[in-house]
């Protein structure tokens, strides 16, 4: 069955990469290069190294980022989760926030911090806090009574509780919110580099579109997603072999 | 929270938030941060006038033309992934990948292929909203009861009877949560589509106030974005309560 | 058959109270739970807590465990009352309350880690306490790699290697199923009489209450109140096997059953 599973998965992709392939050849645009020519333009990036110019430059912004937002998300959302004059204090914010279409804040944040690495740190934060704070939250209001209660009814102090069983219960959410955070940060990572200024895997885009290489804006657009979805695959798997079992063991199964 | 007994409302510190911002704007702290009642004031002025009222037409239509196709995409197609398991298969890699690649990517793309107008953004919000209802709706699908489905297919029920009697209703709980996921995604995307092309609805407004240092005008414009936004989210979520009181009673 | 009326409860020779519940009231809002509740459980002995559901057996088993306070009256234990959590008791928990990210080791050790035991020094005592409940090569296992029933040992263990004097046992096995029940049943009875423990054991299974107590308290509901408390007297020595043919084992579930049957909604 792995057999067909994994030949199901070639065809789908034989079928979509064939289908590129057959509507660049038509042409179904004169901006719809063939995947063939794409994936050369690919290469040729790869070997004399723009791509990685080019990453160095757009995950920067991204990495500073998630990295702020992870410290501090994590610390509100632990805030919020525990304390209920927080709560009502932040939530809505932040409640609004995952809502609501945050891009609308760039042309702001440029006017505040002009078109530097600053503004696109920003726009990579409000992107990813949100999801952090509120799954942070919730997974620390969903920390099991009977854990807590076993953990007060042998004489945990508040500091235990906190450290040993509220923290090791909520990390899975925690980390997927983690996950979530990256995801929303490559979104905001690559709106700021069109919007703001094109820099990076950004400028290849907008360059190569402004003298018609279509083959290389096309490049780079594949090779950023292809990027963002195996870095979000592999954190995926990372969180199913670090937390295995940790949201099984209850008395439920 | 409880104060003095009372229990406060949910989303009263917001009341408290604008306080904080008017005390900001009053004190004159920075220029981009005028004072809230002066964006209130500004907000009510600004609605009636044509320019607002185009954008957010123009927005709306795009949005709903978007979401539209999403929901008609979607639905069917993740119902018949549920069923066929070749066809589940088949796309089930591709749907993952666009539910988590950063489709912002793809807008130049649009851009290029479709030209700097609405049919981009229609494209880029039923792109953003379509692989969560799919998803979504493929899950719904796959725990239909089997005994259901038997008492379908025992009372001579057509496949075409099946689908529409059976299958969609059965999934609902699950359709209509990734519908409200993808809705609020669907937002997000109108404006990156409509910020990325900046010469259509509320982007072009965007472009004219930051170009004239507009703050209280752009603010305003901000707080009913995001106004609506969340009251759709929150309208939705009322929405699948409804629905969801059948869900944790059937078998 | 002994049996004994409360008004006649201090009438028990010899044997005094571990535990003492005076006057204990419990409100929620405006709903009563308990009221002005008295009971005394033996040093030594098994007493179960018996009750249709909603007869606050529970509340009560948390209120001597001092994790819910009382509303008025107070819970004594050797003659000192109760405020909060306390080195004299432990408590079994009915959905086991494991921690998942945790070995059995380290379950088991927990209670000694939170009092500050040095690592060597608590493992050595949890791994006492894993054989003792019969999990022995199981240390390094977690708990979803576990049975219900074993789970429910390692709660056990836990519970055990904190030496405390009263254990709080609420609705151990009421998530396992019927044969691990039985054997946990026989162990009980077995842990009793070796460990010279004071046992607090609620339960919603007459059979279970009958075939494991020294003393039967059972609780009526809206509000909670102790109807009645039962010492079965001659079964206890006829060993495990015999002990669910007795007449009198018989007779006082026969009896309980006749006078709970009115709150079976």
């Amino acid at each position: 069955m792995i057999n067909r599973s994994l030949l199901l998965k070639l065809l789908s992709g034989l079928i979509v990469f064939g289908a590129w392939e057959i509507a660049g050849r038509v042409p179904i645009s004169y901006a719809f290069p063939t995947f063939l020519e794409s994936m050369a333009a690919l290469a040729r990036m790869t070997f004399d190294g723009t791509i990685f110019v080019a990453y160095g430059e757009t995950l920067r912004p991204l990495v500073v980022g998630v990295a702020i937002s992870a410290v501090f998300g994590i610390g509100i959302g632990l805030w919020i989760g525990l304390s209920k004059q927080f709560e009502w204090l932040f939530s809505p914010i932040f409640i609004v926030m995952q809502a609501a279409p945050l891009a609308a804040l760039i042309p702001i944040l440029v006017m505040i911090y002009g078109i530097g690495l600053t503004s696109k740190v920003f726009v990579v934060c409000i992107m990813a806090m949100p999801v952090i704070v509120l799954n942070t939250a919730s997974a620390v209001r969903n920390t099991p009574v009977s854990l807590k209660e076993m953990a007060t009814s042998f004489l945990a102090a508040d500091r235990d509780v906190l450290l040993k069983i509220i923290l090791p219960a909520a990390s899975p959410v925690i980390f997927s919110g983690l996950r979530l955070g990256v995801s929303a940060g490559f979104i905001g990572a690559i709106l700021s580099e069109l919007k703001i200024t094109p820099t990076g895997v950004g400028d290849i885009i907008t360059y190569s579109r402004s003298i018609a290489d279509y083959p290389s804006m096309y490049a780079a657009i594949f090779s950023i997603i292809l990027l963002a979805v195996l870095f979000l695959n592999l954190l995926e798997k990372l969180e199913n072999i670090l937390f295995e079992g940790n949201n099984r063991g209850y008395v439920s199964d | 929270m409880i104060l003095f007994g009372y229990k406060l409302p949910a989303l009263s510190s917001l009341i408290l938030w604008a306080l904080l911002w008017e005390v900001v704007g009053r004190l004159e702290l920075t220029f981009f941060v005028p004072p809230f009642s002066e964006v209130v004031t500004t907000l009510i002025a600004l609605i009636p006038t044509p320019a607002f009222l185009s954008a957010l037409g123009i927005t709306a239509a795009a949005f709903g033309a978007g979401v539209f196709f999403a929901i008609v995409i979607g639905i069917p197609v993740g119902i018949l992934m549920g069923k066929s398991r070749v066809l589940d298969e088949l796309l089930l890699p591709w749907v993952n990948i666009f539910l988590s690649a950063p489709l912002t990517a793809l807008v130049p793309v649009l851009m290029v292929l479709f030209g700097f107008g609405t049919r981009t953004v229609i494209i880029t919000t039923t792109l953003f909203a379509i692989w969560i209802i799919i998803l979504n709706a493929r899950a719904g699908v796959k725990q239909i009861n089997r005994s259901l489905v038997e008492m379908a297919r025992s009372f001579g029920a057509s496949p075409l009877d099946a689908f529409f009697k059976v299958y969609f209703w059965a999934a609902l709980p699950e359709i209509l949560g990734g519908v409200r996921i993808g809705v609020i995604r669907a937002v997000k995307g109108v404006i990156i589509g409509q910020l990325l092309i900046s010469i259509v609805g509320f982007g072009a407004l965007f472009e004219l106030y930051s170009s004239k240092f507009l703050m209280a005008e752009f603010w305003a414009v901000l707080i009913v974005l995001f106004g609506l936004a969340f009251a759709l989210s929150e309208f939705l979520a009322y929405l699948e309560r409804k629905v969801s009181y059948y869900a944790s009673s059937r078998g | 058959m002994s049996q004994i009326k409360p008004d006649a409860r201090q009438a028990i020779p010899a044997t005094d109270s571990a535990v003492s519940v005076r006057n204990v009231s419990k409100v929620y809002g405006d709903v009563q739970a308990l009221k002005d509740l008295t009971l005394d459980f033996p040093r030594g002995e098994l007493t179960s807590l018996l009750g249709p559901s909603g007869c606050g057996k529970t509340t009560l088993l948390k209120i001597i465990a001092g994790l819910l306070p009382a509303t008025s009256g107070e819970v004594l234990i050797n003659g000192r009352a109760v405020t909060g959590p306390g080195p004299d008791r432990s408590f079994v928990f009915q959905d086991f309350a494991l921690m998942p990210w945790a070995t059995v080791l380290r379950n088991v050790a927990f209670g000694l880690e939170l009092r500050g035991v040095a690592k060597s020094e608590r493992e050595a005592v949890a791994e006492k306490y894993i054989a003792a409940v019969g999990l022995a090569g199981f240390e390094q296992k977690y708990p979803h790699q576990l049975s219900g029933g074993m789970r429910q040992r390692v709660g056990l263990a836990r519970a055990l290697s904190v030496k405390a004097e009263v254990l709080l046992l609420d609705e151990p096995f009421s998530a396992v199923d019927e044969q691990t029940r039985r054997k946990f049943q026989e162990d009980m009875l077995e842990l009793v009489q070796n460990e010279k423990k004071t046992f607090i054991f609620v339960t919603h299974s007459i059979e279970e209450a009958v075939y494991v107590s020294d003393q039967i308290a059972i609780l009526l509901p809206r509000p909670s109140r102790v109807s009645e408390i039962i010492r079965p007297a001659s079964f206890r020595d006829k060993g495990v096997a015999n002990i669910r043919r007795d007449p009198e084992y018989l007779d006082i579930v026969d009896r309980i059953w006749a006078s709970l049957r009115n709150y079976v909604e």
